[in-house]
């Protein structure tokens, strides 16, 4: 984790809107090496018995992570360029604290094994220099990664988000949301 | 320096370490029973113990951690004993014992762990007593060739020398030994050639444990081939490299990757903690209109969270925290449509 090459000019955008339920992005995801090719990415009918919408979900890496915090055994970190790693194996407990914590619903708990994995922005390829691997294949540009000048020029419309609002609780993200122009959050409840 | 010092923390360690204390000059019989060529080891097992009360205090006054502590304690005494109790005995052996749950996580990763841990607990299981003046052998009365072992000062059995038994006891260290070089084998393979470990691993948090560990089994096997082939010439080296690495392994102890042995068993809380849960009232989760967890978990999460700082409670009163993953998910998704509908326009 010393020798990484993160390009701090580049940022994850996530337009939910967009996204057509194509799951390459599931597919890309298991090609992650530090998952151990397991997915981790969500997409979801939002409510298949009234709209056909489909919703992509990639962990947003909160500035102060809930996850993180409720961990009782101390598994979950965040590092200095803002990602929140999935749990360490040798300490999660596998109590699911943060499965049922995360405001974005982002954690998976694997019963088998009894650990808690979540996307952690494809480390082994962005560690490198790369873009993650959904964001390389999503056909409807759901999810994009890239620098915030070029995203402005593609969707002059639109405006990246990364605060949000869970009733009273206001989380910041390094994840952005892409947002009608001019927004400067997006209230969840 | 003492800003960031644990007081209540510091006062636990002191006791345990005072507890420690007393029990060593109890047990080996007011240090008469003590090996005073294991003086180094000794300091330095009391430092690491002081060090891994310190810490495990710390950690307990972390809000989620206290939480289950107190939680798995309170339904272990809460007329369920026998039905947990049994419930603990079945998860010690299959998570600490055969440790099943990595064996899913990797074949050979489970060899190497489980070669490594066995290979730790034995020869804790050995020195610490040793260290302690708990064991020592004795040449029984009358003979040359009886050795009799005495635990605590009492006589416990006794064993003729040149016997199959004295070969394994006087050499159980080399098995551990052995044990721990194969297993590290396995697991530095890993930490070498698995892509997805070589992006996340850390060298002190990762490599250096596997180092320190090896150097201690090698120093160790390294004292009887001293011994044994070297008519004992290079004792003095083997045995100060080796008391170098082992009392750098003790007092690193609380503060790295093998603080996770100690923090394992909270597993076995955890296993309690859910079977109380199972048996209570479930979490609906109002979007998927389905059980998603048990109403105990959420409703200990929501002051978890809030002893944190955090506050998901809605306006009309109810939490965020009330839906599920796939629930809050939609949430999302729900919100952001709206936003883009109440835009005009539903891309950008």
């Amino acid at each position: 984790m010393q020798n990484t090459q993160i390009r701090t000019d580049e940022e994850f955008f996530v337009d939910p809107q967009r996204c057509i339920g194509c799951r390459a992005c599931e597919m890309a995801c298991a090609e992650c090496e530090t998952n151990g090719q397991t997915s981790m990415i969500h997409v979801d009918y939002v409510d298949r018995a009234v709209s056909t919408q489909t919703s992509v979900q990639v962990c947003m890496h909160c500035e102060d992570p809930a996850c993180a915090r409720v961990c009782p055994a101390d598994a979950i970190t965040k590092d200095e360029f803002g990602i929140v790693h999935t749990a360490n194996t040798a300490r999660c407990i596998s109590c699911a604290n943060c499965v049922l914590a995360c405001p974005f619903g982002v954690p998976k708990k694997i019963e088998t094994t009894q650990i808690m994995m979540k996307c952690n922005m494809c480390y082994d390829r962005t560690s490198a220099g790369k873009r993650p691997m959904c964001a390389t294949v999503c056909p409807s540009g759901a999810l994009w990664f890239g620098k915030r000048e070029k995203m402005a020029q593609m969707r002059p419309h639109s405006t990246p988000v990364n605060t949000f609002f869970f009733g009273a609780q206001t989380v910041r993200t390094k994840v952005n949301i892409m947002m009608p122009a001019g927004s400067t959050a997006l209230r969840v409840d | 320096m003492f800003t960031t010092l644990n007081l209540r923390a510091l006062g636990v360690a002191t006791i345990a370490t005072l507890a420690l204390t007393g029990a060593i000059l109890v047990g080996s019989r007011n240090l008469q029973n003590f090996d005073a060529a294991l003086i180094a080891y000794l300091f330095g097992a009391v430092f690491a113990w002081f060090g891994l009360v310190y810490r495990y205090d710390v950690w307990l006054q972390r809000p989620p951690t206290r939480l289950y502590w107190r939680r798995g304690w309170q339904f272990f005494f809460s007329g369920r004993m026998f039905g947990h109790g049994w419930a603990l005995v079945r998860r010690g052996f299959e998570d600490m014992a055969a440790q099943s749950f990595i064996r899913k996580r990797g074949g050979l990763r489970w060899a190497g762990h489980m070669l490594i841990a066995w290979g730790c607990v034995i020869a804790f299981a050995v020195t610490f007593p040793l260290t302690f003046g708990w064991i020592h052998f004795t040449l029984a009365q009358g003979t040359i060739d009886t050795y009799e072992a005495h635990v605590f000062g009492f006589r416990l059995f006794s064993f003729p020398l040149n016997s199959f038994i004295a070969a394994n006891i006087f050499h159980v260290l080399n098995w551990s030994s052995v044990m721990i070089i194969i297993g590290l084998g396995l697991m530095m393979r890993r930490r070498l050639t698995d892509a997805g470990q070589i992006a996340i691993q850390t060298f002190e948090g990762d490599i250096l444990p596997l180092i320190l560990l090896a150097a201690i089994a090698v120093t160790g096997l390294g004292l009887t081939w001293d011994y044994e082939f070297m008519q004992g010439r290079a004792h003095q080296f083997m045995a100060i490299t080796h008391a170098i690495v082992v009392i750098l392994f003790l007092l690193w102890m609380p503060f790295g990757k093998f603080f996770h042995i100690f923090q394992r068993p909270a597993q076995l809380g955890v296993a309690i903690y859910r079977r109380e849960g199972a048996m209570g009232p479930q979490a609906v989760c109002p979007h998927t209109q389905e059980a998603f967890a048990s109403q105990l978990h959420i409703d200990d999460l929501k002051a978890t969270t809030r002893e944190l700082g955090y506050n998901f409670t809605l306006e009309d009163g109810s939490s965020h925290l009330q839906l599920s993953p796939q629930g809050k998910r939609a949430a999302l998704a729900k919100a952001h449509l709206a936003a883009r509908k109440r835009s005009g326009s539903l891309f950008g």
